[in-house]
């Protein structure tokens, strides 16, 4: 069993652009459910209107990289509008199948031949980040150490990436201890209590809707900047995955996300080279290595179900601060 | 039926008033599409390709639509007149070359517009339409129209099975179960267990019921009756659900592996006329059938027996319910075994309809049981069935007026509109959702 290429693997997963996409997403996801107590289930939704407000602005459009970011962004709000206006004055588990709804609408639209000229339907959009590439500050060349190499295009994506998640971070930390986070952690705990204070909920609930779009929204960015956007990936089980990633490092949460995001892709990368590794050595009796990679998602789902039950503040969380009141 | 078969030398034939496509397999050869033809699904190793052109010129936008085995694309033809579709697995599909993108007084002339295929052994099949100048509409808009209200009552039915289901456990526990999807599958894969274990069809699938009622007992049991025990909340539990329909999806991977297995007569059964060209399958008839037996069986014991009656009370209030000396657990259990067992002959039906059994057949449509469970309200057997033949008719007639791959979308849509306007649903008794 070659062992080497298995540390390699689970290193890598470390320091990836996906995991930094899952980190921010599931940042986004923090505010939503951790802190506002909305259950969004749309996060894949957010991150497809990020990633393809990215790349069909700067494809359709040609808008140079920075535009096309500002667009992405711009996206990600309109959809938290879209979303948000009419259906956030739903109890919470019906709120949750609108959005799981929601966030497949955009990806069949995505995936749709109607729009094919602008959406690349099945195919998805590649190419689109010529303009990134070329404002790249390092020269060509491999980067980075041990189990860490990159192209100067991968290093270039993963500096961008780990800045706005470190901005991210920082505006969500300053939010959440600031009056309006002390507003919506109320919204969490006690609605009615904090409509009797006089505070206008739905339009806090809007505004939190909106904070976390943009992240989630960045965090697609991030997603599909390395290659190409799918509507592949922008499946029903990302969203879960996401998910599992934020109730790993704890809801309610600033640097929750962050663990739980990279100890779920550490562990996915560590299963994902263990398990076909050991049923080619046949330590998994007759199993082929595509039954162990099926094992790895069982596994994760099992995961998901115990941290929920025996330990919901996740790993860093307070559980004083119950996320699931209601 | 028209075949392709891949063993077919190029032929060019001439017919006065007719031009023909070109056929560009060579016997046994795998060619690669044309690089050039506008083709989707590249990434799949399994491609069909072909080519339109109207008396030798190439007809460019013309909509080719490709659907079976759970799989759906479609591609507009290039400037060349070529289209070509990846698709993820061999099987029966069914192509439709949309006559509406065709020129004016342009027409498919033999086979109709809309033709299956089987897959050969190769990797690349092309398949072509004749077309030429000629009338269009072989089957009149209304007769189009009937057939996909027949279709969409036979998804519908089965739908309304499952939905009955989720709606039930809805009503009694709260919950919103995002397993539902893994327990129709499971029906479909128990059958799938029996028929290779040799049991007779007459037997393997009241069986395969059966075991998927045994099997809702079991998630409850094993599961959510010990979450309930320990007073987890409900959203934890809803979380749990998503958890749980992960791990089973996967495990069925494990098991059957990504491809589509045919349960015995999936394909290929007989048509039988109904009214002028209005023409069902023998499968079909025999599924919405059983459903509407099953419907009518499970409407009658809601109404009538005792634990039918019971479950009402709990859906209605289960503290009152509980006070008046119910078994609450009891009914819940039996309520999750029901919801199984009805979830599991959704599944076999399902396969059926689709055709075909896939380790993800019951995801792909849990989205449009919960549609159909809140369009009718969630906790309202009969409500769900509503909503379900709503949602199946919808689906399947607005693809005369939307783009095929957007049927979806509609069905989707009209359960957040119903959410926005009337939350309990058609059936649904008012309370607040807000």
């Amino acid at each position: 069993m070659d062992w080497n290429s298995i540390y390699i693997n689970t290193a890598q997963a470390l320091f990836n652009p996906v995991t930094i996409a899952f980190a921010l997403a599931a940042l986004g996801l923090a505010i939503h459910f951790g802190f506002v107590g909305l259950l969004n289930f749309g996060i894949a939704g957010f991150m497809a209107v990020g990633g393809y407000g990215y790349a069909i602005s700067a494809l359709s459009f040609g808008f140079p990289w920075w535009a096309s970011m500002l667009t992405a962004i711009a996206a990600s709000i309109l959809f938290a509008l879209v979303l948000g206006l009419p259906t956030l004055q739903l109890r919470g588990d019906y709120l949750a199948i609108v959005t799981i709804a929601s966030a497949e609408i955009v990806r069949l639209l995505l995936v749709s031949q109607a729009f094919n000229s602008v959406t690349g339907s099945a195919d998805g959009l590649t190419g689109f980040a010529d303009d990134f590439r070329s404002v790249n500050p390092f020269p060509e060349g491999d980067y980075g150490f041990g189990p860490w190499s990159y192209t100067e295009n991968q290093f270039w994506i993963l500096i961008v990436g780990l800045i706005i998640l470190i901005l991210s971070l920082f505006v969500v930390w300053r939010l959440v201890n600031s009056p309006w986070g002390r507003v919506i952690k109320g919204i969490r705990e006690d609605e009615d209590a904090v409509r009797a204070l006089g505070k206008n909920v739905f339009g806090y609930k809007l505004q939190a809707l909106m904070v976390g779009g943009v992240i989630a929204g960045l965090g697609g960015v991030i997603y599909v900047l390395p290659s190409s956007a799918n509507p592949m990936t922008f499946i029903t089980s990302l969203t879960f995955f996401v998910w599992t990633a934020l109730l790993l490092g704890g809801a309610a949460t600033v640097f929750g996300p962050l663990l739980g995001a990279l100890i779920f892709w550490v562990l996915q990368a560590f299963l994902g080279s263990l398990l076909p590794a050991l049923a080619e050595v046949g330590a998994l009796g007759a199993f082929s290595s595509s039954q162990a990679g099926a094992l790895r998602f069982v596994i994760i789902g099992i995961l998901l179900i115990l941290i929920v039950v025996f330990r919901p503040q996740g790993l860093v969380g307070d559980k004083r601060e119950l996320t699931f009141v209601r | 039926m028209d075949f392709v078969a891949t063993e077919r030398k190029p032929v060019f034939r001439r017919l006065v008033m007719m031009a023909m496509t070109f056929a560009l397999a060579l016997s046994g050869v795998a060619l690669a599409a044309p690089a050039h033809a506008d083709t989707v699904g590249d990434e799949y190793d399994l491609q069909v390709f072909g080519n339109v052109k109207n008396e030798g010129t190439p007809l460019e936008g013309v909509e080719i639509i490709i659907e079976g085995n759970g799989y759906q694309a479609s591609v507009l033809t290039d400037e060349n007149g070529q289209w070509g579709i990846g698709v993820p697995e061999r099987g029966t599909y069914q192509i439709t070359l949309v006559e509406a993108t065709l020129p004016e007084g342009v027409a498919v002339l033999e086979g109709g517009p809309v033709q299956s295929f089987d897959w050969g052994f190769t990797n690349n099949v092309a398949y072509n339409f004749f077309i030429g100048e000629g009338e269009r509409t072989p089957i009149s808009t209304i007769d189009q129209f009937l057939m996909r209200v027949f279709d969409g009552l036979n998804f519908g039915l089965l739908l309304g099975l499952a939905a009955i289901g989720l709606s039930l456990i809805f009503g009694t526990t709260a919950l919103p179960n995002f397993a539902q999807g893994e327990m129709v599958t499971f029906g479909a894969l128990a059958a799938l267990l029996f028929v290779l274990l040799g049991v007779p069809l007459w037997l393997a699938f009241p069986a395969a019921v059966a075991l998927s009622g045994g099997f809702g007992w079991a998630i409850d049991a094993g599961v959510f009756g010990q979450l309930r025990r320990r007073g987890v909340g409900i959203v934890q539990m809803m979380i749990v659900s998503i958890g749980l329909s992960l791990s089973i999806r996967y495990i069925y991977q494990f098991f059957v592996g990504g491809g589509t297995t045919q349960l015995p007569g999936g394909t290929g059964s007989a048509e039988v006329p109904l009214f002028r060209t209005v023409a069902l399958s023998v499968n079909d008839l025999i599924s919405m059938a059983v459903s509407l037996v099953v419907i009518i069986a499970v409407g009658w014991w809601l109404l009538n027996t005792k634990m039918g009656k019971a479950t009402r009370a709990v859906s209605d209030n289960s503290s009152l319910a509980a006070a008046s000396g119910i078994d609450v657990e009891r009914v819940i259990r039996t309520v999750w075994a029901l919801s199984g067992a009805l979830s599991g002959l959704a599944g076999i039906l399902w396969a059926y309809f689709r055709p075909g059994l896939k380790w993800d057949m019951g995801e792909k449509i849990l989205l449009f049981i919960f549609a159909a469970g809140v369009l009718g309200g969630l906790g309202t057997a009969f409500g769900a069935l509503v909503g379900a033949i709503i949602v199946g008719i919808f689906i399947e007639t607005s693809a005369l007026f939307i783009p095929s791959d957007l049927k979806y979308v509609g069905a989707l849509v009209i359960m957040i509109v119903i959410l926005l306007f009337r939350p309990q649903g058609i059936l649904g008794k008012k309370e607040r959702i807000g």
